[in-house]
């Protein structure tokens, strides 16, 4: 517990005796060496690094996955023996024509991974964690986390997760391969498939590890949002990027511990012989006469009451740093600042009561799937109210176009594009020709996967300054966003249109299927658009990488003339934040083009005589 | 100079509370799971074993005896409170046996883990909460043997606030309980 004392003593000493700098007290007495510093340590802004990093390192990896296996869906007859080197035994070799396909247990183990890794390392753990990280200390005034402890363990329980994760890639026989929502029975009996085997065993290990990372940095985050903000920063003057965070923390908190009962039931099913979920299963002929009077729904129950929270605890941070973006790059307050607020509120109640139109077509009663589907359509209204809000943040806005406000843009374009065809799958009855096919990894592709990508780019280019001082490229910046947006629209537009033409998801192979075969010129063109897009990224890590050590130098602290917080904190400022006393807030977070005179006010001016503050 | 702010409640403290939500939020998954699957039929029902109140006994005398070894920690009553909280965390272990002595009741009568999902669903609730307990003791000691390595006690804000947090966190614990064995009883 010996974070007690930093909490209370040494970050709060400036706070509580008012002006005289304390650099002595908060420097860097946890921080003497490399390895405090850089690996174990206890700042909000290195542990930002770290989950940004360690979300890089996974979005390669899984990003990498889908090109093989869409190599696969473009290219079924190439061959592939020249991957071989990199896959081992996962290619398998024709021996009289030497040509080289992929193994189809192993086509499903890397659509499940390329899923899970994206989902929870890259979208959850990497841009929640990146951002939440970063900027809740920054943005409310405080010297860090309310326990610098437990959010270095968040870090640690991820990186330790991932590992585990990762050695699941080497098993002999292969990672956990029955999909990212690791329904049982496959995820159950070991004899289902080959990643059922060990591979499963390390996937539940490696979550589990996973969501007690979640549970220790949304502790905190909720603790320092609510406990910790400096003088006069009220609720309502909380920037739309905390409100988001805080909301986002609040969700896990409620819906991870839940999918965690699933794990553990699945865990018992698996170890203890217990059958949860299993009820008169066949496998390869051969009755499991023991295992029966469990459910494989109610697994899904379990699953998707987390699952559907997840895809908001994946966007909602993604919403808070567009807000900020667009706000402060088109030099405009937020349209609607507390419609925000109420937005977000109104989403996170509501996504806990929509999960079941994952399930329409498990045969669940039609009276009760109305339920869902009204509650589903519902929340697409405080979803409208925020895409009005922000483009009526933008509307006759003075746009600085650079790169943090085009992938914010972006983001809005794709939100719409997702969230229209959402409106189909959400109705029960359309639902049945559309579940399980192209059309929903289409849906959600755009407006999650790429849409929140979008929003964790904006970002990344948006905050770079902060993280390392430095600028990223502009031009390399300007490329890669183009090439995304363009890229990610010929990926997924078409798929869409597969998916209506009724082609399923999750199959290796569409070569026995007549009905399908039209659309191989499709499928290739999919798979080259996805190349392209890959490389691109390489072009931002390279801008990402270099520019940490030679992008244009920071020169003034507020490079955006942003008003809010975190730009009153010194260029590369170390353990503590403010070297001094931390600011106090006077005002909303969105004064900006308020006054003919003046282009911006920040947080921490006081309101002059009778000035209203904005926003109320 | 801006006066001290302050503070209802002590970030930690808020922390851990915001840590009992999302813990019962586990427990409420369990419990709702087996409401649902109780409503498919085909549901076993046994007798609880005796151990299992007993249990309940024993951790409620627990949680009131640390409450009153937080009341005399707070006078700085050094015999009083070794005496209390040694109790207190020797009930927890005791609680600890009892309960697996119940288990191997339920053995002996021919319920075991897999025969049903009844039993099944006790217990992976029975091996949740024990795990919960046990993080409950680990902390409880720690407390303890920090209390107690000098021959005095001497009261600083930290350690009181450790103290608490411990209090919170083991009545915690022994309401979840409370929460199971009533949870199921109704569901008999
Ligand atoms: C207008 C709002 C939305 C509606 C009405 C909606 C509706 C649906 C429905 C009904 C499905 C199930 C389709 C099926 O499996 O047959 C679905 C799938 C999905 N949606 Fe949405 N959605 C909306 C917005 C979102 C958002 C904002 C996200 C994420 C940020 C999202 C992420 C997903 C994901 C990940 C899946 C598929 C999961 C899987 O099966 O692997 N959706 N959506
Ligand atoms: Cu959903």
């Amino acid at each position: 517990m010996a974070d007690i004392s930093v909490t209370d003593q040494d970050l709060h000493h400036g706070e509580d005796h008012g002006d005289h700098g304390h650099d002595d007290h908060h420097g860097d007495k946890y921080q003497s060496s490399f390895i405090d510093r850089y690996l174990f340590s206890m700042d909000h802004k290195t542990i930002a690094k770290q989950f940004l990093m360690t979300g890089m390192f996974w979005a390669v990896i899984g990003a990498g996955m889908s090109i093989i296996f869409r190599l696969q869906l473009g290219f079924p007859d190439a061959d592939l023996s020249w991957l071989q080197p990199l896959l081992g035994g996962w290619i398998d070799i024709n021996p009289s024509t030497g040509v080289g396909s992929l193994n189809p247990d192993f086509y499903y183990a890397l659509v499940t991974m390329h899923g899970t890794i994206i989902v929870f390392f890259v979208l959850t753990a990497g841009l929640s964690g990146t951002f939440s990280n970063l900027l809740i200390p920054l943005q409310i005034g405080a010297r860090d986390m309310a326990s610098p402890m437990l959010n270095m363990f968040s870090y640690w329980f991820f990186f330790l997760s991932g590992v585990v994760m990762f050695a699941s890639l080497f098993l002999n026989t292969g990672p956990f391969s029955g999909g990212w929502t690791a329904y049982p029975p496959l995820s159950e009996l070991p004899q289902a498939s080959d990643g059922s085997k060990a591979g499963m065993t390390l996937w539940l290990l490696s979550l589990v590890l996973f969501v007690v990372s979640v549970l220790l940095g949304g502790i905190n985050y909720i603790t320092t949002i609510l406990n910790m903000r400096t003088k006069g920063m009220s609720m309502f003057r909380m920037p739309l990027t905390i409100w988001a965070f805080l909301v986002t923390a609040i969700i896990g908190l409620l819906s991870f511990p839940v999918i965690a009962s699933g794990f553990f039931m699945v865990l018992f099913d698996r170890a203890l012989g217990t059958s949860f979920f299993l009820n008169e299963i066949y496998v390869a002929g051969e009755a499991l006469t023991e295992r029966v009077g469990g459910s494989a729904i109610l697994f899904q129950h379990l699953f998707w009451f987390l699952g559907h929270p997840e895809v908001y605890i994946i966007i909602l941070p993604a919403m808070g740093i567009v807000s900020e973006v667009l706000s402060v790059h088109s030099r405009k307050p937020i349209f609607g600042y507390k419609a925000m607020v109420f937005s977000i509120l109104a989403i996170a109640v509501l996504s806990f009561l929509v999960w079941a139109h994952h399930m329409f077509m498990t045969g669940m009663n039609p009276f009760v799937a109305n339920i869902f589907v009204l509650f589903t359509l519902i929340i697409a209204v405080p979803s409208a109210v925020k895409v009005f809000n922000w483009i009526a943040t933008i509307w006759g806005g003075n746009l600085r176009f650079n790169t943090p406000l085009l992938f914010a843009i972006g983001f809005v374009s794709l939100f719409i594009s997702g969230g229209l065809t959402g409106l189909f799958l959400g109705n029960a009855a359309i639902d049945i020709q559309q579940h399980d096919t192209y059309f929903v990894v289409a849906h959600f592709h755009v407006v999650m996967g790429v849409a929140a990508f979008f929003g964790m780019f904006a970002g990344v280019y948006h905050w770079f300054p902060r993280m390392f001082g430095r600028f990223m490229n502009e031009t390399l910046g300007k490329i890669h966003f183009w090439g995304t947006l363009i890229g990610a629209y010929a990926i997924f537009g078409p798929m869409h249109y597969l998916g209506m033409a009724g082609v399923p998801r999750r199959y290796y192979s569409f070569d026995t299927f007549s009905a399908f075969a039209d659309f191989d010129m499709m499928n290739k063109f999919m798979t080259i658009a996805a190349i392209v897009v890959f490389l691109i990224q390489i072009l931002f890590l390279i801008n990402f990488f270099y520019s940490i050590y030679k992008g244009k130098k920071q020169t003034t602290m507020n490079p955006w003339e942003a008003t809010t917080l975190e730009w009153t904190a010194p260029i590369n400022a170390g353990h503590g934040n403010w070297p001094g006393a931390i600011p106090h807030v006077h005002r909303w977070p969105y004064d900006l083009s308020r006054y003919e005179d003046r282009d911006f006010v920040p947080q921490t001016e006081p309101l002059a005589e009778g000035e209203i503050d904005g926003g109320h | 100079m801006t006066a001290p702010r302050v503070r209802r409640i002590h970030p930690q403290k808020f922390a851990l509370w915001v840590g009992i939500i999302s813990m019962t939020m586990l427990f409420s998954a369990f419990t709702s799971a087996y409401i649902v699957r109780k409503s498919a039929g085909n549901w076993l029902s046994f007798p609880l074993p005796d151990a299992f109140f007993y249990s309940t006994g024993v951790i409620l005398s627990s949680s009131i005896l640390l409450h009153m070894a937080y009341k005399a920690f707070v006078k700085e009553n050094y015999q009083l409170f070794r005496g209390l909280g040694i109790a207190s965390s020797v009930l927890g272990i005791v609680f600890l046996i009892l309960q697996y002595q119940g288990w191997i009741a339920l053995n002996d009568i021919g319920v075991f883990l897999h025969t049903n999902q009844s039993s099944s669903f006790l217990g992976v609730m029975l091996l949740a909460h024990s795990f919960h307990l046990v993080g409950g003791l680990a902390a409880l000691s720690i407390v303890l043997t920090y209390a107690l390595r000098k021959k005095t006690l001497k009261l600083t804000p930290k350690r009181q606030l450790r103290m608490e947090l411990v209090c919170t966190f083991w009545h915690f614990v022994d309401i979840l309980w409370l929460y199971i064995i009533v949870f199921i009883l109704i569901q008999q």
